[in-house]
This record gives structure tokens, sequence and C-alpha cells, in this order.
């Protein structure tokens, strides 16, 4: 409780507080889009024929596919051959130890808050660093491997556990699930990767942190998680980007696998640059997170706090298909001044006694338009499937929009699904209460808009739930009165 | 302590405080009744600072501040508490959370550094005993799904809290059953002082045997019209309101 108090002292500055960049000399590709830029980023990286064979085969069905348009977001056509694809700080190949790491790129992370030298790391939280389009340095890597977890960055796994990675990359996503997804599979540069064999409980929480630092990039990362029989793991995403007047892109996959008796738990707390309060600039944020349960009594659990991009398009999903298996989604996704973000989950029943359960609280501000998009599928064969759907909209001001898409497909008559659905909005009276008690307009918002968010906020791993209810609160500054 | 002077006050372009005025004591407890619409909350609300009401008139000094340039929350840390009629529901938020967060504002108001976590467990046990309020509604999303009863018990234990040096309590004894009635009774009478004053605003004489008021007060059509001793409840109680109302309208 402490916490939160410290939280709301903490409210104090108006702006993006990560809206700094540094200067870091990078080798880049040049601006575009071919095969050779393709091959050019597998060659960069090193990589085996048959994953350059994959990127060319994802590529060329990226040329066949159209942008979506029915999300409900609208930005300027993007110019794919106005972005650069490859950036990465210019250092002397990977770092085998921190000595090696260039220090001014550690010092970019610890102007997040992210501490990558072994004194200063967070106790229980191994980090995996992603600056532009590479892993810049993972901690905790030795410690794990004792227990036989990999935890490395994607260019790594490919290198050291090639097997694993042909085995399960793009078995979840395929290369060409879809638009954003083709053009990941051929330009992706790195990422994490994550192993946990049979039975093992992961003791500390992995994450990683994305960073995107150079102009005119963009980046493309991608994450793949195999949580093996009978393991658990928690994994946790955080990312900031400078500001920048023009949009930059990023569209990123992520692909958790879990067998039997496995569980994944993984959370977002995402925190691009959003643009200004006049809608310049910010990350395009196209993003496809899927998780397959394919064992039997396995579970998926996705927490996502959504506080930053201009534009989000997100929707990670679960595919139900072992027996007994669950999916979980949480999400809060807060809007503000110009923001879009149309955001939501899939919840595809294939096993027999699947459950899923999607909690979404929307919250938006300002001008900014958000959107709940929903489905869950129950197949044929999937006898007494079970879902709950919570969906929540709160709304500050009238100049803003509160949308919900709910899907419900049921082919199975055992299937028992329940879908609630609430708009409102945050009440002068509320505030009134608040005030006449004390609390100022500020601290009295985010104490509000926290106890409406809490039921996912629960769900965040304790060290990063105090950040998020900064971040909710400072994305919301200045929006009402 | 507080000092009314020919208070006006309207919303949109309905005038409903038409001049009031009261002066208010350090030790005191003033009760005000008067019939439904006549400006009893939308008195307490214009001393709380709610934004709606439009002052269009008079003067309020409370303790040698002008009350009426202040922000709602800044009275509040000055010391003004108001038990609200109706008390608003906040999902998510416990009372205690709640609590935690208006406590540390004021004492950071007084230049004091916040409250640890055991001093402010203490306290609060020691406020629950006094309104007899159970720890597992206060661990509850403030007010959501509370009774009638248990939101004004709420209130009073937020006043406890807070200890407030003027407390204005508006219509606290309805929807209280004849037990919780007495107990927070018991608790307003607890927290007396000859430092804080309290102003009730009641219905019902009930109310007053418990907490015996200083002074009574009747507002009718925005106005103080009649002002008296404790005596003066019991005599609306007896007779009702139509005699006022007849004395008022001949000074008229
Ligand atoms: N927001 C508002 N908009 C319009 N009229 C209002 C508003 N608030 C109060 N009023 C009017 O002002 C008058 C006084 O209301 P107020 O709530 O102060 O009365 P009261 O004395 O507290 O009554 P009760 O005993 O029923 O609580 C009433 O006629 C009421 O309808
Ligand atoms: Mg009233």
């Amino acid at each position: 409780m402490s916490k939160d108090n410290q939280v709301l002292e903490e409210i104090t500055s108006k702006e993006y507080e990560h809206g700094w960049t540094v200067n870091l000399e990078t080798d880049e590709a040049p601006k575009g889009l071919n095969e050779d830029i393709v091959r050019f980023i597998s060659a960069k990286k090193g990589e085996p024929e048959w994953l350059l064979e994959w990127r060319l085969k994802a590529f060329r069905a990226w040329l066949r596919m159209t942008e979506p348009t029915w999300p409900n977001v609208h930005y300027p056509a993007i110019n794919y051959q106005d972005i650069i694809y490859y950036s990465a700080p210019k250092q002397k190949k990977t770092a085998n130890s921190l000595d090696e790491v260039d220090p001014e790129l550690l010092k970019t992370f610890e102007k997040l808050g992210i501490s990558l030298t072994e004194q200063k790391r967070l106790t229980g939280v191994a980090v995996d660093a992603v600056l532009d389009s590479v892993s810049v340095a993972t901690t905790f890597k030795e410690k794990l491997a004792e227990m036989g977890i990999i935890f490395c960055s994607f260019s790594e796994a490919v290198k050291e556990h090639p097997e694993l990675v042909k085995k399960y990359l793009g078995s979840v996503v395929p290369m060409n699930d879809n638009y954003f997804a083709a053009l990941n599979s051929a330009v992706f540069s790195d990422g994490s990767f994550c192993y946990i064999p049979k039975g093992v409980r992961c003791p500390m929480e992995l994450s990683t942190y994305f960073r995107i630092n150079a102009a005119n990039t963009g980046q493309f990362e991608r994450t793949l998680i195999v949580a093996d029989e009978g393991s658990y793991v928690s994994y946790l995403e955080g990312c900031t980007a400078p500001m920048r007047d023009e949009n930059q892109l990023h569209a990123a996959v992520v692909e958790l696998y879990a067998l039997k008796d496995a569980e994944i738990k993984y959370s977002t707390v995402q925190n691009w640059y959003p643009g200004d309060k006049e809608g310049k600039g910010g990350i395009y944020n196209f993003v496809t997170k899927r998780g397959l349960c394919a064992g039997d009594h396995s579970k998926i659990s996705w927490t996502q706090v959504e506080t930053g991009s201009a534009i989000t398009w997100k929707y990670p999903s679960c595919i139900l298909k072992g027996d007994y298996s669950s999916g979980e989604f949480y999400s809060v996704a807060v809007t503000n001044n110009y923001q879009q973000a149309d955001t939501g989950t899939k919840m595809v029943h294939i096993g027999k006694h699947t459950r899923s359960r999607i909690v979404s609280k929307g919250i938006s501000a300002g001008k900014s338009q958000n959107s709940y998009r929903g489905q869950v599928h129950v197949l044929k064969r999937a006898a007494h499937a079970r879902n709950f759907s919570q969906c929540d909209s709160l709304l500050m001001g009238d100049q803003c929009g509160a949308h919900t898409f709910p899907y419900i497909d049921i082919e199975n008559p055992t299937a028992k699904v329940e879908h609630e659905a609430t708009t409102s909005k945050i009440g002068e009276d509320q505030i009134f209460y608040c005030l006449q008690r004390g609390i100022d307009e500020e601290a009295a918002v985010a104490l509000i808009v926290n106890g409406y968010a809490k039921e996912v906020l629960n769900q965040l791993p304790m060290e990063f739930a105090v950040e998020a209810q900064k971040l909710l609160a400072l994305t919301l500054e200045g929006s009402v009165g | 302590m507080l000092t009314i002077k020919n208070l006006q006050a309207k919303i949109g372009d309905k005038e409903i405080l038409k001049g009031i005025n009261l002066k208010v004591k350090a030790g005191e407890v003033h009760a005000i009744m008067g019939p439904n619409g006549s400006g009893k909350s939308t008195l307490a609300s214009v001393l709380s600072g709610r934004e709606e009401y439009e002052v269009t008139g008079g003067e309020v000094d409370f303790e040698g501040k002008n009350l009426l340039e202040l922000e709602p929350e800044e009275r509040a840390r000055e010391g003004i508490f108001m038990a609200f009629q109706y008390p608003v529901e906040i999902p998510g938020v416990s009372t205690i959370n709640f609590m935690k967060t208006a406590l540390n504002q004021i004492r950071d108001h007084r230049g004091q550094p916040p409250l640890d976590a055991v001093s402010f467990l203490q306290l609060m046990k020691e406020k629950m005993k006094l309104v007899q309020i159970d720890q597992s509604l206060l661990n509850r999303s403030l007010n959501e799904g509370f009774s009638g009863g248990e939101k004004k018990r709420n209130e009073i234990f937020q006043m406890a809290m807070l200890e407030p040096k003027l407390s204005i309590l508006d219509e606290t004894d309805s929807g209280l059953d004849i037990d919780a009635l007495r107990i927070v009774a018991n608790g307003v009478n607890a927290l007396r002082s000859k430092n804080n004053a309290t102003i009730v605003v009641t219905h019902y004489q009930r109310l007053l045997d418990y907490i015996v008021p200083d002074f009574v007060h009747v507002l009718y059509k925005g106005r103080i019209v009649k002002s008296g001793g404790k005596e003066l409840a019991l005599e609306l109680e007896a007779k009702g309101y139509d005699w006022i109302k007849t004395e008022a309208a001949l000074a008229e």
C-alpha cells in the first residue's frame, strides 16, 4: 500500500519520460525492402540456409498480401520502402560478458531504469535487452542454464539451439499468418528465445526490454517461448521509444508453445511513444501474439497494460488444443489525445473441457479511440468448453470513443459462454468525493483508474505492478477538468 | 471557527441559497433542519467547494481564511469534512487505500511525513473500534455494494480517521437502524472536543437525542428562518414545518 502512495507522489512529470535518444554509432541497412534486404539481414546475422529460405518464403507471401483494413484505426498509408529494416548499434560482435558491452549502451538501459550491470540488477528478474534490432545483453544466463533453462537472444538461439528454433519457429504463428506477421517473418532482426525443460519451474521472472533508438527504422522482433511438459515460466516484456515527429513501425511476433501440463504467463507493459498532444509522431504498433496450448492441462495467460503507441493493433490469443487446457487474457488499454487502439483477443477452443477467461478494461480520454475486439470460437469437438468474458470501457470526457466488437462462434452445444460488458464515465461525483477528503485531482484520477483496472493489474508480477500503475496515471495526466 | 455572512448561491439559473448567516464556534454542535429542497445539502456542498454551485454573494471565513477562495481539496486539508448524504462508490479502491491516500495528502499539506504502515494500522484499528466497523468492510471497494447503513457508518469512520476541525454531517442518520444510529452518534460524540465543531443536517429529532446540539437552525427556501436551542427541534417534531412557513411568509 505504501507503494500506491509512492506511485501517486511520483506523478509529477507531464511528458512522455522516455523521449530521449542517445548517440550510438549504428550499422544500418539501406532504406527499403526487397529480397536483397532480406538476404542482407540474414547474412548480417550469419544465419543458416534454412532460415534464409524461410524468410524469403515469408517475404514472397507478404508481397501477395494486403494490409488489413478491418481494424477500427485510421492512419496515412505506410510507405514500406521508406523504412530502414535493420539497424544495430556498432559494437564488436556479440558481447560475451558485460565488460565488452559499449558503456553508452549500458547507459541507455540504465536511463530506462534497467540495470544490466551485475551489482544493480533487479533481483529475481532476468533481463534480455534489445536495442533497435539487436539484443545487447542478457542477464542471469548462467544461473538459469544450470537448471537447463535457455534464455537468450533470438540470434543466439539460432546459433546455439538450431534444432529447437527450427522445430518451433512459425509453429504457432505461421510465416504467412497475416500481413504484419509475414513482414516480421521476412525481416525480423532479433528478440528473445526461451525454453523451459520438462518439469522445471523457472525460479525468476524472465523479461525483455525493447527500445527503439535509431530514426526511420522499423523494429521487428520475434519472441519464442517453449514450455516443455510440466514446466512453468512467467515472462515480461517492456518497451519504450524516443519522441520523434515521424511515425515508426513496430511489427513484432510472439509465439508461445505450452506442452502437456505446462504453464506460461506472459505480461506486457507497452509504453512506446504515443505521439504528441496534437497526434504528431508515435509508434505504429502492429503485433501478432499467439499462444498454443498444445498439451492437455496446459495453460497460457496473457496480461497486457497498453499505454503507449499512436496506433495499437494487437490480439494476444490462445489456441486451446489440449484437453482441459485453459487460456486467459487480462488487458488494460489506455488511450489519450489522438491515440487509437484496436486490441483484444481470440480464444479458440479445440480440446474438450477447455476454459478461457477474458477481462478487458478500456480507458479512453482526450480525442482517442479505443476498441475491444474479441472472438470466442468453440469448435465442434470442444465438448464442455467454457468461456467468461468481461469487457468494460471507461470514458473520460466526451470527445473520445469506446467500442466493443465481440464475436462469438459456437459449434458445440455443450459450450457455456458468458459475456458481460459495461461502459461508464469517471463521475464528477467520484472526483469530488476524493477532493473532499483532501486528495487532489491527479491523485483522484490515478486512484479511480487504478481501482477500475485492479483486476488486471493484480495479474502482473509484483515488480512491475507499481510501474504499470504509474504509467496509467501518467498517460491520463491532464485529461480531466 | 466558521462565519458565514449573507451567503448566496445558485445552480444554473436557480437561486438556492438566498442569504445565509451562521456563526459556528469551536466546541459547538449546530443542527440544521428544514423541509426537503430547502437548501441544506446545497449549503454543505458550497462550504465544501463543489464547483457546480456558483456563489453569487456573501462571505465565508474559516479560521481566518477566506474559505470561498480555496480549492475543495485545500478546504479538506484545512480541516473541513463532509459526510455525504449519498456517498459515491469507487470500484477497486478499498476504504483503507482511500484513507491512506487522503491522510497522507493531508499530512503533506501540514508538512508532516507520510504515516508509516504500522502507525497507520494502529490508527485504523483505534478508529474502527470507535464506530464499530468491521475490517472486512474496509477492505472492500469503497461503498460498492454497501448497505445504506454501512455507507453512513463508513463516512463516520473516515471522519474519525481524518480528525477534521469542522464536520458537516448531511443526513447521516437516514438509513440507519436504531443500533447503528446510537453507534454513529457515540462515534461523533467521542470525537467532539473544544477544538472542533460539527454541523448536523437532519430531519429527525431522534438523532439530536444522541448528538445534543447547542443550536438548532431551520433552513427554509434558502434562508435560516429560525434559530434556537435544542428545544426547537422538539417543537418542530411536534408541530411540523407549517407554522415556520407561515411565519416566514408573514415576514416577507
Ligand atoms: N444540481 C442541481 N440542479 C438543479 N437543481 C438543484 C441541483 N441541486 C439542488 N437543486 C435544487 O436545489 C434545491 C435545494 O436542494 P438541496 O439538495 O440543497 O435540498 P435539501 O434541503 O438538502 O433537501 P433534502 O432534505 O431533500 O435533502 C432543490 O429544489 C433542488 O432540486
Ligand atoms: Mg439534502
